[in-house]
């Protein structure tokens, strides 16, 4: 974000509450909510349809397996086939509920999002000046339609005309409204938000059924999902992990003949089953979808999953110094004055015009008067007027008492004052530029015609930063802090975040060449941006965060959009990415690692006739030849829906380096995956023992 | 010498192997060694070809299957037609349709799977003139795309993985004649016969017979065979022939001369992609696998014979001397015959199939391994690359990036390369013996019933489509059946793994290097090494276990039980 002289519009920019996130589209339902549980068991009855399982070539497997033992149990019933054509059946149903879980939650904000879309009228404006009602959904490109204050802004669009509140809490569940007007970088208007006050001329830049608002529809939903490109190159891992087993099965029936063994079609269809890597082809998808949705939970939209596995490979992050690395508002750090006045006179000018100032930098001017000189807060009578912030006076202030106190951008201030007949202070200038060049923000203060002092704010690095710079460098992500200020300030402050480089003075211009030249060595880069002017670097960027609150440009360039507008969101974002494919890799490891104990159960009882020795190897000690084959087809089952949690949640990351990563997950899903079969398997085989059924 | 002294020179010796050898081929293959250059440019010049004319993997891949191809038909031509040709002092005939196919697809796969006796079916001119060529070229061929593979890695935003011609020239020139000559000399010296003169006949006047004695160039072929890891010797006996293994010190320069290149260009590879770290990393998943082998194998091997306790004969000895020399002992026998089931050399000094079912295991589950432990000659280093990039993949994955191996993201092109190359071997493998197991030209062979029968027949299957032609015997397989199986499991065994690996060289050079960060998954760590042997146990696991299972283990535990 460009500072301007005062930061943002006071008050009604989103930094004031970039922590308090409220929640617009990502109205958070439990993962297990009730009603989507019950639309998910519907789903995965539905998704059973051939052509849907085509797509996963490991369910499809076991769907085809399914209808083999199902053929089998018609032609020759027994109790231990139909279990088996059951227990398949399950397997896949299993990975189909997995699937529509993660899809639920999207598809219900979805359907609320629609719900607002349907219900707006749009008020267009005609070539003669006069007004015509008409639903928002028949707008197009280049229409222009006027809203007033309480009116739902039927499209996107840029505001041509006028300037107002507006209130986008339906989109980003931000409450705090947000001020939208005519020309430079705070023009774009998104449909389904509300205007407050005043009345704005928007001219429709969206194509009907394209609006940010179908687009965000189409995320939540995944309708449109796209296998990202390591979702594709682990399919065909795990299609090699399937067809490489279809000749070992295949095969063991000949072997078995050769061994005057005949092994029954049924129980190869069952160790076939058993042996592909159906766990986690149950649940990649799910996995993906969830990790998307997580990315909404944390309002952030990605426009592609491919853009979310790329924040997982980040190397380099630009990070706007503004609003990311320090707090958005500057503070205020001292009092300096001009001309004859002492600095409790600045003090006590600054304390009074800032008394009705809610904004940060109001209530540190404040907080900086009680502190250095005891000035308590007063009571103020009612002949006061306060004189808000606005974006064409850029000062507020305060008339009391027949006082009228000013404070804002110098030269705003300076008019101010010498429209009431006042001299500017020849100290006044030189002050306010070493301020400037110190990187901090210089408040002139004025009460009438009298130039009192300056009041500089200071830039402060948010608490807590460095820890999560530190937390990035442990992961090998290099941060940048790309600023406007000078070297000496950017490197003051750099320091104190404990970024690993600065960016200063820098232009839209250096910011391109910066993430060429990264680039250029092969890392990944992501960066923040809203203005116009970041369109081409948000472009460049593997991964480019486009505030809400920016340019429809800027949303354009980026592939993702941050509702929130909150630029330290990139690193929860990195975060996501990693976990992403964490997940997958941890499942995957998990699965392979099941096969031993799988092979353990079956291969020793299915020759135990001819080959009554290889009962050595059934070191489970499982019951029959009939239990350990069910045991391990309702172990591989139900290991399904016991890891849907998992998959929807991802594995818990932590930002260390990647040895320790892999060691933990090694252990954990490695060993852990060779060892809970055996544990399951045994006790599910005891379990069938006891009731008696085999 | 004892075992343990050995193992502790052999150790010794590779370990100085593996610092110059594998620091010379990487001088070489850069085009650094040019002494022999005077006889490189006229070849060029008459292939229209050189260094500076680099091949895209496809171009690589073509030359080398016609290479391939030209030379299968030549040599088959000859075999066939070896009773007109010159250096034929038995005056042997030709060899059958079926069984020259077999021999020269053997060869040219670097397989020397050998359905024939050399001594009573090959005349010298094959023996020297198509078998030992082959013997250079096949190994030189491994090398080549082993190197194709590495320069995939090394190169970034290239078009080309180098040119074949001047790969595999190199490769037989500097590398392979200069070892193998002097190698030849040092085993002639030590008594290992080298002749053109034909058998001798002597006849034995107490007993009335007349014995005759065949001879050979058997020295020096013996030497390309091991320095190739081909494996084929020149005598039906092998390595356990005392004219062509002579001495103890034979014993043990054939087993240096098998391992120093598969291990050596571990190092090559290193040095070749700017990092010695990453060549150390495969050299100790090969260390790893290779020692758990040794040690399983020859404790197995100094166990009695369960067979003759079961057949209630009271044994002194511990170990198990069936079959084996009794010159060079069980142990040093079963570390012998582990190197070159682990090297898809094959030869043998002691006789596979009287190993004790868990010995035979041992060499048996060597070659299920996929020959990477260390492998054939260039053919192990690509094989392993092959799933060094699956456990990157799921290394990579878990934690949380794109896959990266030496700079190169492993994406979806390379893993299903990398799948390919995996896949091809279990299946053609499981699938042949499949079909051996179920036809009755397939069972009739075994000469055992039951489980070792079925040992028998997944051992010669299992040897050919791994490259070995390691042979446990005990299966008839000069038949039209076994040598056209044989055949296509040899070939398919070769190519399906080889040309994944050359279009992996070149989607890995067309890609650019991402710099490495501490949140790449590290590639030179223990925890890749860890990673790596998992996966070669894994897939090799898990596709043999129920085959294993069926064969050796059930023969185990049945204690010798025959059936």
């Amino acid at each position: 974000m460009v500072p301007t002289e005062l930061g943002t519009v006071a008050g009604l920019g989103p930094q004031g509450t970039g922590s308090s996130r409220a929640r617009g589209v990502a109205q958070a339902r439990s993962l297990f909510d009730r009603q989507i549980l019950g639309q998910a068991l519907v789903g995965s009855v539905r998704k059973l349809s051939p052509a849907m399982q085509v797509k996963n070539p490991v369910m499809f497997v076991v769907l085809v397996g399914t209808v083999v033992t199902a053929a089998e149990a018609v032609a020759h019933p027994t109790g231990f086939s139909w279990s088996i054509t059951v227990w398949l059946l399950l397997t896949v149903i299993f990975a189909n509920f997995a699937e529509a879980i993660a899809e639920g939650r999207g598809k219900a904000q979805a359907d609320t999002l629609r719900r607002m879309r349907s219900e707006t009228e749009a008020r267009r404006l005609l070539a003669d000046g006069s007004e015509e009602r008409v639903p928002a959904s028949t707008l197009t490109r280049d229409d222009i339609v006027v809203c007033q204050a309480g009116d739902i802004v039927p499209s996107d669009g840029e505001v041509v005309e006028g300037i107002a509140a507006v209130d986008e809490s339906a989109i980003t569940g931000e409450s705090a409204p947000v001020i939208r007007e005519s020309g430079g970088d705070r023009s774009a208007v998104t449909g389904g938000t509300k205007v407050l006050s005043d009345r704005i001329v928007v001219r429709i830049t969206a194509e009907r059924g394209k609006t940010f608002l179908d687009r965000m529809i189409g995320l939540v939903e995944g309708a449109n999902r796209q296998k990202t490109p390591n979702e594709v190159a682990l399919t065909i891992l795990l299609s090699v992990l399937t067809i490489v087993f279809i000749p070992v099965v295949v095969s063991l029936e000949a072997f078995g003949h050769f061994a005057a063994t005949s092994v029954p079609i049924v129980v190869l269809v069952a160790l076939l089953v058993c042996l592909i890597p159906t766990t986690i082809g149950a649940l990649l998808s799910a996995i993906g979808i969830a990790g998307m949705d997580r990315l909404v939970q944390h309002n952030v939209l990605a426009l592609s999953g491919r853009a979310v596995e790329a924040a997982g490979d980040v190397q380099t992050l630009l990070l706007d110094k503004t609003g990311t690395i320090t707090l958005g508002n500057r503070m205020a750090s001292s009092f300096l004055p001009v001309g004859d006045y002492s600095e409790r006179q600045v003090a006590e000018a600054a304390q009074l015009a800032s008394l009705a100032d809610e904004t940060p930098e109001g209530r540190s001017i404040v907080v900086l008067a009680k502190q250095r000189f005891g000035l308590r807060e007063r009571e103020l009578g009612d002949g006061h007027r306060f004189v808000p912030f606005s974006a064409t006076t850029r000062m507020s202030g305060i008339d009391v008492d027949g006082r009228a106190i000013r404070k804002g951008a110098a030269d705003a201030v300076k008019r101010w004052s010498t429209e009431q007949g006042g001299r500017t202070p020849a100290d006044l200038d030189p002050l306010v530029e070493r301020i400037a060049r110190a990187g901090s923000t210089p408040l002139v203060v004025a009460e009438g015609p009298h130039v009192i002092g300056v009041i500089e704010l200071k830039d402060v690095v948010k608490a807590g930063i460095s820890e999560k710079f530190e937390a990035m460098r442990r992961m090998g992500i290099r941060t940048v802090m790309v600023t406007g200020d000078n070297a000496l300030t950017a490197t003051a402050i750099a320091q104190e975040a404990g970024v690993d480089d600065v960016l200063a003075e820098a232009t839209p211009e250096a910011k391109m060449a910066l993430i060429k030249s990264e680039q250029a060595e092969g890392k990944l880069v992501a960066m923040t941006g809203d203005g116009t002017n970041d369109a081409p670097a948000l472009a460049q960027a593997d991964v480019g965060v486009a505030m809400n609150t920016g340019t429809t440009a800027a949303k354009e360039a980026g592939n993702m959009v941050d509702l929130d507008s909150n630029p330290t969101k990139l690193i929860d974002i990195v975060e996501i990415g990693k976990q992403l494919l964490i997940t997958r890799g941890a499942l995957t490891t998990f699965s392979i690692a099941n096969d031993v104990a799988k092979y353990f159960a079956i291969i020793p009882v299915i020759f135990e006739e001819t080959y009554p020795q290889l009962k050595a190897l059934n070191i489970m000690h499982l019951h029959s030849e009939m239990s350990a084959v069910m045991s391990a087809v309702i172990f591989n089952a139900l290991i399904i829906v016991a890891l849907i949690p998992l998959a929807l949640r991802g594995v818990r990351f932590r930002a260390t380096s990647a040895a320790a990563i892999l060691r933990r997950n090694v252990w954990i899903y490695g060993l852990g995956g060779i060892v809970a079969p055996f544990v399951g398997i045994k006790l599910i085989d005891l379990i069938l023992q006891a009731t008696g059924v085999f | 010498m004892t075992f343990a002294a050995t193992l502790a020179a052999l150790v010794v010796v590779l370990a100085l192997t593996w610092r110059w050898l594998g620091s010379y081929m990487a001088a070489v293959f850069e085009g650094r060694v040019q002494f022999l250059a005077w006889i490189e440019r006229p070849l060029y010049r008459a292939l229209q070809t050189g260094p500076q004319r680099e091949q895209s993997w496809r171009r690589y891949a073509e030359s080398l299957v016609v290479f391939s191809a030209a030379f299968l038909g030549l040599g088959y031509l000859l075999l066939r037609v070896q009773g007109h040709l010159p250096l034929n002092p038995q005056h042997l005939g030709a060899v059958p349709p079926a069984l020259g196919f077999n021999t020269i697809v053997s060869f040219v796969t670097n397989t020397n799977w050998q359905n024939y006796g050399g001594e009573t079916t090959m005349s010298y001119f094959s023996q020297i003139g198509v078998l030992t060529v082959q013997q250079f070229v096949s190994a030189a061929v491994g090398i080549a795309v082993a190197i194709a593979l590495v320069r995939g890695f090394s190169r970034g935003n290239s078009a080309t993985i180098g040119n074949f011609w001047v790969d595999i020239l190199r490769a037989v020139l500097y590398i392979l004649l200069p070892i193998s000559f002097v190698a030849g000399i040092v085993l002639v010296g030590q008594g290992a016969v080298q002749t053109l003169a034909g058998p001798v006949h002597i006849h034995d006047p107490l007993n009335g017979v007349t014995q005759t004695i065949p001879r050979g160039p058997a020295g020096f072929m013996g030497s390309i065979m091991q320095v190739g890891t081909n494996g084929g010797g020149f005598f039906n006996a092998d390595l356990a022939h005392p004219f062509e293994n002579p001495t103890g010190l034979t014993n043990f320069l054939y087993m240096w001369l098998t391992l120093s290149i598969p291990v050596s260009i571990t190092h090559t590879f290193g040095k070749m992609v700017k990092s010695v770290r990453h060549g150390v990393a495969l050299l100790v998943v090969m260390a790893v696998i290779f020692g758990g082998w040794v040690a399983f194998t020859t404790y197995a091997e100094h166990q009695p014979n369960p067979a003759v306790a079961a057949a209630g004969v009271q044994q002194k000895q511990t170990g198990n001397t069936e079959g084996k020399e009794v010159r060079f002992g069980d142990t040093t026998s079963a570390l012998f015959n582990v190197t070159q089931t682990q090297t898809s050399d094959g030869a043998v000094d002691s006789a596979s199939d009287s190993y004790n079912p868990m010995g035979g295991f041992g060499l048996l589950t060597g070659m299920m391994l996929g020959e990477v432990t260390p492998g054939g000659d260039g053919s192990g280093l690509y094989t392993l690359l092959i799933y060094a990039i699956i456990a990157v993949f799921i290394g990579g994955l878990m934690v949380g990036r794109t896959p990266e191996y030496l700079g190169k993201k492993i994406q979806a092109r390379e893993v299903k390369l990398a799948g390919l190359g995996t896949l091809a071997m279990p299946l053609v493998v499981l699938v042949l013996t499949a079909v051996a197991v179920s036809l009755h030209a397939g069972r009739s062979a075994a000469l055992n019933a039951g489980p070792h029968g079925f040992t028998e027949i997944l051992y010669a299957l299992t040897s050919q489509g791994n490259n070995n032609g390691s042979a446990m015997a005990g299966i008839a397989a000069n038949s039209a059946f076994y040598n056209v199986l044989g055949a296509v499991d040899m070939l398919l065994g070769r190519f399906a793994i080889l040309i994944p690996a050359l279009a992996l060289a070149g989607s890995l050079a067309a890609k650019g290097v991402a710099p490495a960060s501490s949140g790449t998954f590290p590639t030179d760590s223990p925890m890749f090494v860890g990673l790596t042997i998992g996966v070669v146990l894994i897939v090799g696991g898990l596709t043999f276990f129920p085959a294993t299972a069926l064969g050796p283990i059930v023969e185990q535990l049945s204690h010798g039980r025959l059936f």
